[in-house]
């Protein structure tokens, strides 16, 4: 059998690597009824751009990233995107699989053999600190390396675009912050176009280039703040709690 | 907790049940015991008088069960697969799986004996009939319960539906599989036993079947006796297999604790 050549997720389609969503609508049918999820949601990421997504709950970001990662279709409105890689909001890391196994999960999917996939890997799970956990199953990793390894599936799907949904709303508050310090880092060092999602507003600031504000459901972009900060980021800099500020009153959060 | 000090309870109340058996037999009279309950000493004599015979009987059973209940594993996993994978498919044949449940084995097995014989074909036959039914419905439901955001992602990766199913379906019905055989267990041993009853010339039910009239009911009982305890270590060996092949469905004590 011939094997796919390893593709590197340095190799990049660089024409590919945009977002843009127009005028989006998306409903649907429930037991309850039409739910409006979006409605006339527009968005834009540039290559290498990360735009995070806030929001509050249920205000269609989820169905937001589905649309950008083609697994749904827009009733109304056009999305152009470049190939996207998910990174759904619980881990989802298969409890069968050691940490190596299912960070090359994206690789066995396009039919990779195991080998090839776990040499891929291995320098990938180095650099992320879970070189000692190569052959440990997700049960016995923690919350933080449980999510580090399913942010490095997610990358080495090899995709332009990365779409994270609430990346790290499920860990402690303490390994969140951690987290967001490595997610910094890591995008530092291999850029990407991200849609991060999430409803933590100082996450937003810590990681986005721009903070789009979305409205209650059916969700729209009601605010874009840009934020013009180098990184790594500090929250205690002023410029950060006054980006954190206006975009909570955007949300309407009264401080 | 060592493995021996858990077994106390359950061999106390044993040897509980056992003394109010032999008591209520003592009480009854030694009528009652040679025609219609022996008293455990009796079945333990009987146990050791006719060990040869029950030994080589057991073996006969033992091979009809194990390879009915490998037989039911197999050919109920593929059907759970073709169902997953067509709905029609379900509608057409679940009912109809439901309803073999239903046929009882003494109107089943003389067919069966009919067709083919009086050997080891009918009875693994009517042992994966009864068991495969469990396995069935517990992989079916394995396959149905995988997270529908897992099989997104995958679609996210480019994966194909067939390599979907190899590496997320497939590893997920596992265990179902196993909770089915487990749970066919007890009524594969009673299948085979019917069986035996209806059409042969050697197993436990045979022995069971030809003790009855001759009154060596203790003989008939030791094999219900070897019955019992092959359910329960058939059982345990299901288990050992299943954290051998499938470990991450059990964690130990001190894995959960952190």
């Amino acid at each position: 059998m011939i094997e796919a050549p390893p593709e590197e997720p340095r190799e990049l389609n660089a024409a590919l690597d945009f977002v843009r969503v127009e005028l989006v609508s998306r409903g649907f049918e429930t037991r309850h009824g039409r739910v409006q999820a979006l409605a006339g949601m527009s968005l834009h990421a540039a290559p290498r751009e990360v735009v995070a997504v806030v929001g509050p709950s249920g205000c269609g970001k989820s169905t937001l990233l589905e649309l950008i990662c083609k697994l749904q279709k827009p009733d109304a409105g056009t999305i152009e995107a470049g190939p996207a890689a998910l990174m759904p909001q619980r881990d989802l890391l298969l409890p069968w699989l050691s940490a190596i196994d299912n960070a090359a999960l994206a690789l066995r999917a396009r039919g990779i053999s195991r080998v090839q996939a776990r040499s891929i890997a291995a320098p990938w799970l180095e650099r992320f600190g879970l070189a000692r956990f190569e052959h440990t199953r997700p049960a016995e990793l923690s919350g933080g390396m449980r999510q580090r390894v399913s942010f490095l599936r997610t990358l080495l799907a090899g995709k332009p675009v990365l779409a994270l949904d609430e990346p790290f709303a499920a860990l402690d508050a303490i390994t969140r912050q951690e987290m967001q310090g490595w997610l910094g880092h890591v995008l530092e060092s291999e850029p990407r176009t991200v849609i991060l999602v999430t409803h933590d507003v100082e996450e937003a600031v810590m990681l986005g280039d721009r903070v789009v504000v979305m409205s209650p459901r059916p969700g729209h972009t009601v605010s874009e703040i840009e934020v013009p900060l180098t990184r790594p980021r500090k929250r205690t800099d002023p410029a950060v709690v006054d980006l954190r500020e206006r975009a909570l009153t955007a949300l309407g959060v009264q401080a | 907790m060592s493995a021996g000090r858990r077994a106390i309870p359950a061999l106390l109340l044993l040897l509980g049940l056992i003394a109010i058996w032999e008591l209520y037999v003592e009480v009854k009279g030694s009528s009652f015991s040679t025609a219609i309950l022996p008293a455990p000493h009796q079945v333990a004599s009987a146990l050791y008088d006719d060990r040869a015979l029950l030994w080589s009987n057991f073996l006969v059973t033992a091979k009809e069960v194990l390879l009915g209940i490998l037989l039911a594993a197999v050919l109920g996993a593929i059907l759970s697969v073709a169902i997953h994978f067509s709905p029609t498919l379900r509608r057409a044949v679940y009912p109809l799986t439901v309803a073999s449940q239903a046929v009882p084995v003494p109107i089943l097995a003389p067919v069966l004996a009919f067709w083919l014989g009086f050997g080891l074909l009918p009875k693994l036959m009517v042992v994966a009939l009864v068991s495969f039914f469990s396995v069935v419905v517990t992989t079916t439901a394995g396959l149905a319960a995988v997270d529908p955001d897992l099989v997104k992602l995958m679609r996210t990766f480019d994966a194909s539906r067939l390599r979907t199913f190899r590496h997320i379906e497939l590893p997920s019905a596992l265990p179902g599989v196993f909770a089915g055989a487990k749970i066919a267990v007890a009524v594969s041993v009673i299948g085979a036993v019917l069986a035996e009853y209806m059409g042969s010339n050697s197993g436990l039910g045979y022995v069971i079947l030809v003790s009855e009239p001759q009154l060596l009911v203790a003989r008939a009982v030791a094999a219900v006796v070897i019955l019992s305890l092959f359910a329960i270590a058939l059982f345990a060996l299901l288990g050992l297999i299943e954290r051998l092949a499938l470990p991450w469905v059990y964690r130990s004590p001190a894995e959960q604790a952190t």
